[in-house]
């Protein structure tokens, strides 16, 4: 690289020993090997690099933002353009590039679909009225405690004020058909011996006896597939990173869950962060990765503390480093936070995140499994998904194939949430209706109007759609997607249109705006919706086949999920009648 | 078989270009077997110079087997691929690109997305009223170059050019997100006071005019910019030993800007500034 130039602003001292809280001076000079292999891994020509995200959360955090002195001096220590490190510092909702004026709290207030239900802006005025600074946010992820609140502190810890105030109890406590969500709300999260106590570490223990080979194949019989929204078979995908020649490859934890309606992740990692770290091991064993990665959303202060605790714990005690379990193979886990960008869940935003790049997707292929962060193969999962490994490992493929479906075997997580009467999380085998489901959840407030399956990026469906079976070839079969596991519920009181300009919106707000067809379309598509809304009447017949012709580019010709799924949404509440009906 | 480079290799790979078989080298991209198969392709983010962003999406084709469209500036080819350059979902999606592009960003000057434009009967008027567009001021801020953000169609390629692909200055960015993303120096300072070097690689690979030769920035001011009469002369620049090619573009006897060939094996189309603008002050 050549050498770089700065500008004239100079870090003051605060700002240095933000930087240096991240990586000092002495670090800078020399690309340290440390006992941790996963700083870094192998990636030399981008040094550094890596720890930019990082270094920028900390000036956001003890300055407030972002100033051009910090981000000098952040780009002078990891040797990285200035122009660069202002287009990440700029690509992410939690970080500041202007001075805000104060050192106060900014109390993020979710506008999405559960919290607009649940008085939302009742909330905003109420906190207005305090004098508190508010600014609107995306889903925030805790949709069965709506409405929802993020705390960003200057110099004070980010907070989420209702975590002080829950006295959190699973809807399906004590139920014995629960897999993944066995331990949670019953083990210590802060306890290794308590994790051991019910059941921890039996699974590893289990998969070292197997051997990779074997628990790959396990995996593979057992049907599992992906939890995160593309339903990919995790069997499959290990085998790949298993068969890739080279030393150095990584597993993934994707905790960003940003998809409006859900909050499965935050759950399991905040009440049984153990069975992340003992899966990710156990994922790392069978696909010979000795590199752990944890990214989670930056708004998740409560799971963050409670994974690092766990990792901490987990290393102390040999789980984690040079012979992670005993098993003769090196296992470590580093932990990342995002920063507000829901596009960062998509898995190569993410290595591009983790790298201290713009969180843009790469296009595909060359897949992760053999380039994938710091081009090196990776697989990545979601926690859930992760979760059930520990099942199959300890029961083998033929019992965690017992329940669900021919197709679609195992058990799902759903979070429930809107017009439902007891909102939350909740786990049953797949092939369950969605009528079983939502009356598991207390059944329908008000008379049903529609339910969203698979968040924004999913589809809405009608009352007509009650018997349908929760599985993914039942789903896909209707045109709809289990996706994340999102079921938001709307009665008839309910103003559809504000619902779907808020889904528009919320695409146009987070496409990263690298390709044509999403960060135009995106942002033409709410542009539609919005006349529509204003016009108080039907969809005419120009801006329907306006719509559709977006739509068809956005899945078509877009590079990544978020714009393929862009417009699902907005066509489902078209077809079903919920938006631009003639009257 | 030729390769490019006119070597008789064995690994080529056959595959069908709208039911016509071509054979081209193994790593060579769908573009590059269009190109063989004589089918023109519209690209924007795509330069010969240039590693392939593919962020445009101009030049998608249908692969049989594929879900969605693929970009053909980047894809590699596989053997027994099947290709389809102009299917109606290729028309479709390419028009709704260029339509995309013109209704937020000032094409005026883009004369080949234009003509693209055209080709594919792209309508940028049946939009919203009102709608966003990139709205910026023109940034002049000193002699050599002017950047007018109004055109940009966020093509990537002048950050690659100041960046991986060429001069290494890294003085660019895309910096925000979304419809809301610009290319920026850090916190938008003037270019004089960033890490510009001013060798003038981005404004010689920008598609739509975004970037401008100050002299002809103000010749259009003037309303007198004719390409048509100008004449563009071929020279070795004298300034070091490198000997990088230029094109002297001239109009009414005053050179009014300078370009270097693509395919010169020395410069592929760059300068530094001496090359670039030292005419200005002969
Ligand atoms: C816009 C977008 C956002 C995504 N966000 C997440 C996320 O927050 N968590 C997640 O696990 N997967 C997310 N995904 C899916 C990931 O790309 C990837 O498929 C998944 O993490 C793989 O894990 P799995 O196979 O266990 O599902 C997202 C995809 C897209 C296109
Ligand atoms: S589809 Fe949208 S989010 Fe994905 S790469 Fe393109 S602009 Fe970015
Ligand atoms: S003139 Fe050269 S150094 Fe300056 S921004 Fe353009 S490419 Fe970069
Ligand atoms: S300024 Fe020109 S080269 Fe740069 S992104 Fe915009 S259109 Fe492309
Ligand atoms: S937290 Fe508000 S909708 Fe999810
Ligand atoms: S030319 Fe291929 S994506 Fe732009």
């Amino acid at each position: 690289m050549a050498d770089l130039r700065f500008g004239d602003e100079q870090p003051n001292d605060a700002e240095l020993a933000a930087i240096g809280t991240i990586v000092s001076e002495a670090d800078a000079a020399t690309v340290v090997e440390t006992e941790r292999v996963v700083r870094g891994g192998t990636a030399r020509r981008r040094g550094l690099r890596h720890l930019l995200l990082p270094v920028l959360h900390s000036l956001q955090h003890e300055i407030g933002w972002i100033s051009p002195g910090g981000l000098n001096g952040a780009a002078k220590r990891l040797g990285v353009p200035p122009a660069e490190a202002y287009g990440v510092a700029t690509f992410y909702e939690l970080l500041r590039t202007t001075d805000p004026g104060h050192r106060d709290d900014i109390v993020h207030l979710c506008v999405d679909p559960a919290c607009a239900l649940a008085g939302n802006e009742e909330l905003r005025s109420s906190l207005e009225a305090r004098g508190a600074k508010v600014c609107e946010s995306p889903c925030l992820g805790q949709c069965e405690r709506a409405p929802a609140l993020f705390v960003q502190g200057a110099g004070r810890p980010d907070r989420v004020p209702a975590d002080d105030e829950e006295d959190f109890r699973l809807p399906q406590a004590g139920d014995s058909g629960l897999r993944v969500l066995r331990r949670v709300g019953v083990v210590d999260p802060a306890s290794l011996d308590s994790y051991r106590d019910h059941g921890g570490y039996q699974a590893l223990a289990a998969a070292i006896e197997m051997g990779a080979e074997a628990v790959i194949d396990a995996v593979r019989d057992s049907g599992l597939s992906g939890r995160g929204g593309a339903a990919f078979p995790t069997g499959a995908k290990w085998r790949a990173v298993a068969d890739e020649p080279g030393p150095h490859k990584h597993v993934v934890a994707n905790c960003d869950e940003s998809e409006p309606g859900t909050f499965k992740d935050r759950v399991i990692c905040e009440r049984d962060p153990f069975a992340v770290i003992e899966s990710m091991t156990i994922a790392g064993l069978a696909t010979g990765a000795a590199c752990g990665w944890i990214y989670i959303r930056g708004e998740y202060p409560r799971a963050t503390r409670r994974l690092e605790g766990a990792i901490a714990q987990a290393r102390a005690a040999g789980l984690l480093g040079r012979d992670a379990a005993g098993s003769g193979q090196r296992f470590d886990i580093e932990l990342r936070r995002g920063a507000g960008a829901y596009i960062c869940g998509e898995e190569t935003a993410l290595f591009n995140s983790i790298e201290g790049f713009r969180g843009e997707p790469r296009n595909k292929p060359p897949f992760p499994t053999t380039r994938g962060l710091f081009n090196q193969p990776t697989a990545v999962n979601n926690p859930e998904t992760l979760l059930n490994v520990l099942h199959i490992a300890t029961h083998g493929p033929d019992a965690y194939r017992s329940v669900g479906t021919e197709r679609s075997p195992g058990t799902r997580l759903f979070c429930l949430s809107g017009r439902v009467a007891a909102p939350g999380l909740y786990e049953v085998p797949f092939g369950t209706t969605l009528g079983d489901l939502i009356d598991l959840a207390g059944g329908p407030l008000g008379s049903l109007a529609a339910v969203l399956l698979g968040g924004a990026a999913g589809a809405f469906v009608g009352p007509d759609a009650l018997s349908m079976p929760l599985t993914l070839e039942d789903a896909r079969e209707a045109g709809a997607t289990l996706g994340s596991g999102v079921v938001t519920v709307f009665d008839d009181t309910a103003d559809m249109e504000s619902v779907v300009v808020r889904i528009a919106e919320f695409f146009r707000d987070e496409s990263c705006g690298q390709c044509v067809p999403c960060r135009v379309g995106t942002q033409r598509q709410h542009e539609v919706l919005v006349e529509l809304q204003a016009s108080g009447g039907p969809l005419a017949p120009q801006r329907a086949e306006l719509i559709d012709d977006m739509a068809r580019a956005m899945a078509d010709a877009s590079i990544c999920g978020l714009g393929h799924t862009a417009s699902s949404a907005v066509r489902s509440a078209v077809a079903l009648g919920l938006i631009g009906k003639s009257p | 078989m030729i390769t490019t480079s006119g070597v008789a290799t064995e690994s080529a790979v056959t595959i069908r270009v709208d039911g016509k078989e071509v054979a081209v080298p193994e790593g060579a991209t769908i573009l590059d077997a269009c190109d063989a198969a004589g089918v023109q392709t519209p690209a924007i983010c795509y330069g010969p110079t240039l590693t392939p962003v593919n962020v445009c999406r101009v030049c998608v084709v249908e692969l049989e087997g594929s879900r969605a469209l693929v970009p053909s500036c980047s894809r590699a080819v596989e053997d027994a691929m099947a290709i389809h350059t102009d299917s109606e979902r290729v028309r479709h999606s390419r028009k709704m690109v260029l339509e995309f592009l013109a209704s937020g960003v000032d094409v005026s000057q883009a004369d080949e997305l234009r003509q693209w434009a055209e080709h594919y009967g792209a309508d940028p008027d049946r939009y919203v009223p009102g709608g966003a567009t990139m709205d910026e001021p023109v940034r002049v801020q000193d002699n050599l170059y002017i950047r007018d953000y109004d055109k940009c169609v966020l093509c990537y390629r002048c950050v690659e050019a100041c960046g991986d692909d060429a001069q290494h200055t890294y003085a660019i960015s895309v910096a925000g997100r979304g419809f809301g993303a610009r290319i920026s120096t850090e916190f938008d300072a003037p270019l004089p006071d960033s890490a510009c070097v001013y060798c003038g690689n981005c404004v010689a690979v920008c598609p739509t005019n975004a970037l401008q030769f100050k002299t002809e920035f103000d010749l259009r001011q003037a309303d007198s910019w004719r390409p048509e009469d100008q004449t563009v002369t071929r020279t070795v620049c004298s300034y070091c030993g490198v000997g990088c090619n230029l094109e002297l573009h001239v109009q009414d006897n005053q050179i009014v800007k300078c370009t270097s060939p693509d395919d010169h094996d020395v410069t592929r189309g760059n300068l530094c500034i001496k090359g670039r603008f030292g005419w200005n002050y002969v």
